[in-house]
C-alpha cells in the first residue's frame, strides 16, 4: 500500500474514533493528528500530557516508575529502597536492562530489590520506624553502598509518612547521602512527573554536595545525561566521545554512580540525550552553574555526524579536528553496514510508539537504512517533545499521543506498516497479526543501538526481524488457498 | 504568577520557558532592556504576553523569575 494522503489519514483518524462515546471521542480526537511540518507549535495540532481516559487501555506508567525505574534505578552504587508494598519494587528492578559494571550485592545494587514490604500494621501505625530500621540494616549488610534513596510508593503519600525527617536523621547516623523521593505513583498523569520529581530530588539532595571541593578538571569535561545504558547504549556513545578528545566525567544515570552525579557541576558541557526525563536538571545546572547543555542524537550515522559537529562547536579546534577524525574513521564501517542492509530494508515502512525520546530520535537511523517512519507517538511526552517531532516526521504522517490499545491496533491494520516498534505489551498482539515487531523500549533484549557500534546492531536487528522467514508461515498449510482445491479434487 | 526561566538561545535571542505549560518560545520583544532597568512586558513569538517585575540590572542568564500572564493565545 502506498503512503496515505493527508485526507486519507484524517479520515482514518475519524474512522477509528467512531466507536467511542461522544465525550471520549472528543477527548481522544485532540491526541491524534496528521503531521504538518508547517506547524511551528505542536499545541496547535496535538494535545499531550493529559490524564488518560478511564476505560481505555493506556500503556503509561506511574510517577514511581519514572523515578525508581528510570532516573534513580540505574545509579548503581546507591541502594534504592522501594518504600511501600513489595510489588512495585519487584516489578521495576532490572527490567530495563540498564547495564553496569560491578559486583552486584557487594558494591553495586541496581538489580536487587530493596523494599520495606508494607503490611497492614504499617499502614495503620505508619512506616517511619520501619524505614529507619531498614536503613540501619542496609548499612550493616551492604557497607559498600555510597548512599540510599527512598522511593515512595502510593501508600506513603496517602498515610502521610515523614520520610524526609527519617532520611535526614539516618543520613547523619550513617554519614552518607540519604535521599527521600516523593514519587508516589498517583502523582501526575504518567511517569513523566516521576522524572521531574526525581530530577528535583537530585537537585535538592545530591547536586550541590561537592560544591567548592577540589576537582581536577580539564577544558574538555562533558557529561552524558539522560542515557540509561540500555543494553550498553551509554558505553557505545562514550567510546567515541572520548576518541574525539573529550573526557566524560559522568553518566546519568546508566552505569552511573553517586560520585559522578555530585561531580557533574564541574563539567564544561552537559550532553543531553533523553530530553524528556532530564531537561529539568540540565536547565537547573545552566542557571546555577552556568553549564550549557545541548541535545544530541546518536541514532544512525547521519544524526551522529550532525551531533558530533554540534558538540565540537562548543570546544576548540582540537576537538573539532577530533570530531572530523572520528567521523572519517567510522565512515567506511557505516558505509559497509548500509551497503549490506539497505538493499534488504529499502522502502519498508515503520510505525513507532514508544516513550521519552525514541519516537523522534530513531527516525534518522531508519532513514539511513532507506526505511520510512509513517507513524509515531509518545506515551508521556509534553508539547515541547512534539515541537521537536513535527520537524523530524514527514508530511501527512500520523502522530498519536498516549494512544490506546484499540487505536494503535486499528491504525496498524489500516496503514499496514512493515514493522512496528513499541513495547512488550504490544509485541505479541502484532506478531500474532503477522506484522514484524521490535520491542523498542529495551531494544528487544539486544543492543546497544546508540553510536556507531550500535547502528550496526540496529541494522542487523531490523533486518533479522523484517526478513525473518516466519512471517510467511503465518497461515497454516491446510488453510492456504491452494488447499481447498485439492480437497475438491480429492472429493 | 508562575515560575519561568529565561535563557539565551544559540542565535543570540532570548527564550522563554514556562515549565508548567511546557511552553518554550522565543521572546520577540522585552519592554525594558537597559543597563539600569530590565524586564517588564515580554512578547512571545506565539503572540502571548507575560509580565515580569523590572529588575535593577540585566540578570545573568539563564534566570528563573516569577511572571504574570497578561495575555496568552490559548
Amino acid at each position: 500500500m502506498s503512503t496515505l494522503t493527508r485526507e486519507e489519514t484524517e479520515s482514518l483518524i475519524q474512522e477509528v474514533l467512531e466507536v467511542y462515546p461522544e465525550k471520549a471521542k472528543k477527548d481522544r480526537a485532540k491526541h491524534l493528528a496528521v503531521n504538518d511540518q508547517a506547524v511551528e507549535q505542536s499545541k496547535k495540532c496535538i494535545t499531550s500530557n493529559r490524564k488518560s481516559q478511564p476505560g481505555v487501555m493506556t500503556i503509561r506508567g506511574c510517577a514511581y516508575a519514572g523515578s525508581r525505574g528510570v532516573v534513580w534505578g540505574p545509579v548503581k552504587d546507591m541502594i534504592h529502597i522501594s518504600h511501600g508494598p513489595v510489588g512495585c519494587g519487584q516489578y521495576s528492578r532490572g527490567g530495563r536492562r540498564n547495564y553496569y559494571v560491578g559486583a552486584t550485592g557487594v558494591n553495586t545494587f541496581a538489580e536487587i530489590n530493596f523494599t520495606s514490604d508494607f503490611q497492614e500494621k504499617d499502614i495503620v501505625f505508619g512506616g517511619d520506624k520501619k524505614l529507619a530500621k531498614i536503613i540501619t540494616e542496609i548499612e550493616q549488610l551492604f557497607p559498600l553502598n555510597k548512599g540510599i534513596s527512598v522511593q515512595s510508593e502510593c501508600p506513603i503519600g496517602l498515610i502521610g509518612d515523614d520520610i524526609e525527617a527519617v532520611s535526614k536523621k539516618a543520613a547523619k547516623e550513617i554519614n552518607k547521602v540519604v535521599v527521600p523521593v516523593r514519587c508516589e505513583g498517583f502523582r501526575g498523569v504518567s511517569q513523566s512527573l516521576g522524572h521531574h520529581i526525581a530530577n528535583d530530588a537530585i537537585r535538592d539532595w545530591v547536586l550541590s554536595n561537592r560544591d567548592g571541593k577540589e576537582f581536577e578538571s580539564t577544558p574538555y569535561d562533558v557529561t552524558i545525561i539522560g542515557d540509561y545504558n540500555i543494553g550498553g547504549d551509554a558505553w557505545a556513545s562514550r567510546i567515541f566521545l572520548e576518541e574525539m578528545g573529550l573526557r566524560v566525567i559522568a553518566q546519568w544515570s546508566g552505569d552511573g554512580t553517586l560520585a559522578e552525579m555530585e561531580n557533574t557541576p564541574k563539567a564544561k558541557l552537559n550532553l543531553l540525550h533523553c530530553y524528556r526525563s532530564m531537561n529539568y536538571i540540565s536547565r537547573h545546572m545552566e542557571e546555577k552553574y552556568g553549564i550549557p547543555w545541548m541535545e544530541y542524537n546518536f541514532f544512525g550515522p547521519t544524526k551522529i555526524e550532525e551531533s558530533l559537529r554540534r558538540i565540537a562547536a562548543f570546544f576548540d579546534d582540537n576537538i573539532k579536528e577530533g570530531a572530523e577524525r572520528v567521523i572519517a574513521k567510522y565512515k567506511p564501517m557505516m558505509e559497509a553496514v548500509i551497503a549490506k542492509y539497505k538493499p534488504r530494508l529499502q522502502g519498508k515502512r515503520v510505525m513507532l510508539y514508544v516513550g521519552g525520546l525514541r519516537p523522534r530520535h530513531v527516525i534518522g537511523a531508519y532513514e539511513d537504512l532507506g526505511m520510512e517512519v509513517v507513524g509515531t507517538g509518545y506515551e508521556f511526552a509534553h508539547n515541547d517533545d512534539y515541537d521537536r517531532t513535527i520537524k523530524e516526521m514527514g508530511n501527512a504522517t500520523l502522530l498519536y499521543d498516549d494512544v490506546t490499545g484499540f487505536e494503535l491496533e486499528e491504525f496498524v491494520k489500516r496503514i499496514k506498516p512493515d514493522l512496528v516498534g513499541s513495547g512488550i505489551k504490544e509485541k505479541y498482539i502484532f506478531q500474532k497479526m503477522g506484522i514484524p515487531f521490535r520491542q523498542m523500549h529495551s531494544w528487544d533484549y539486544s543492543g546497544p543501538y546508540h553510536g556507531y557500534d550500535g547502528f550496526a546492531i540496529f541494522a542487523r536487528d531490523m533486518d533479522m526481524t523484517l526478513n525473518n522467514p516466519c512471517w510467511g508461515k503465518q497461515v497454516p498449510p491446510w488453510k492456504k488457498s491452494a488447499a481447498p482445491e485439492e480437497v475438491k479434487a480429492a472429493a | 504568577m508562575a515560575n519561568i526561566m529565561i535563557r539565551k538561545t544559540a542565535s543570540g535571542g532570548l527564550s522563554f520557558y514556562l515549565p508548567k505549560r511546557d511552553l518554550e518560545d522565543n521572546i520577540v520583544s522585552i519592554e525594558f532592556d537597559q543597563a539600569d532597568k530590565w524586564g517588564g512586558e515580554l512578547k512571545l513569538a506565539n503572540g502571548g504576553t507575560y509580565y515580569v517585575d523590572p529588575l535593577d540590572a540585566p540578570p545573568k542568564l539563564p534566570v528563573s523569575l516569577r511572571a504574570k500572564r497578561v495575555d496568552a493565545p490559548e
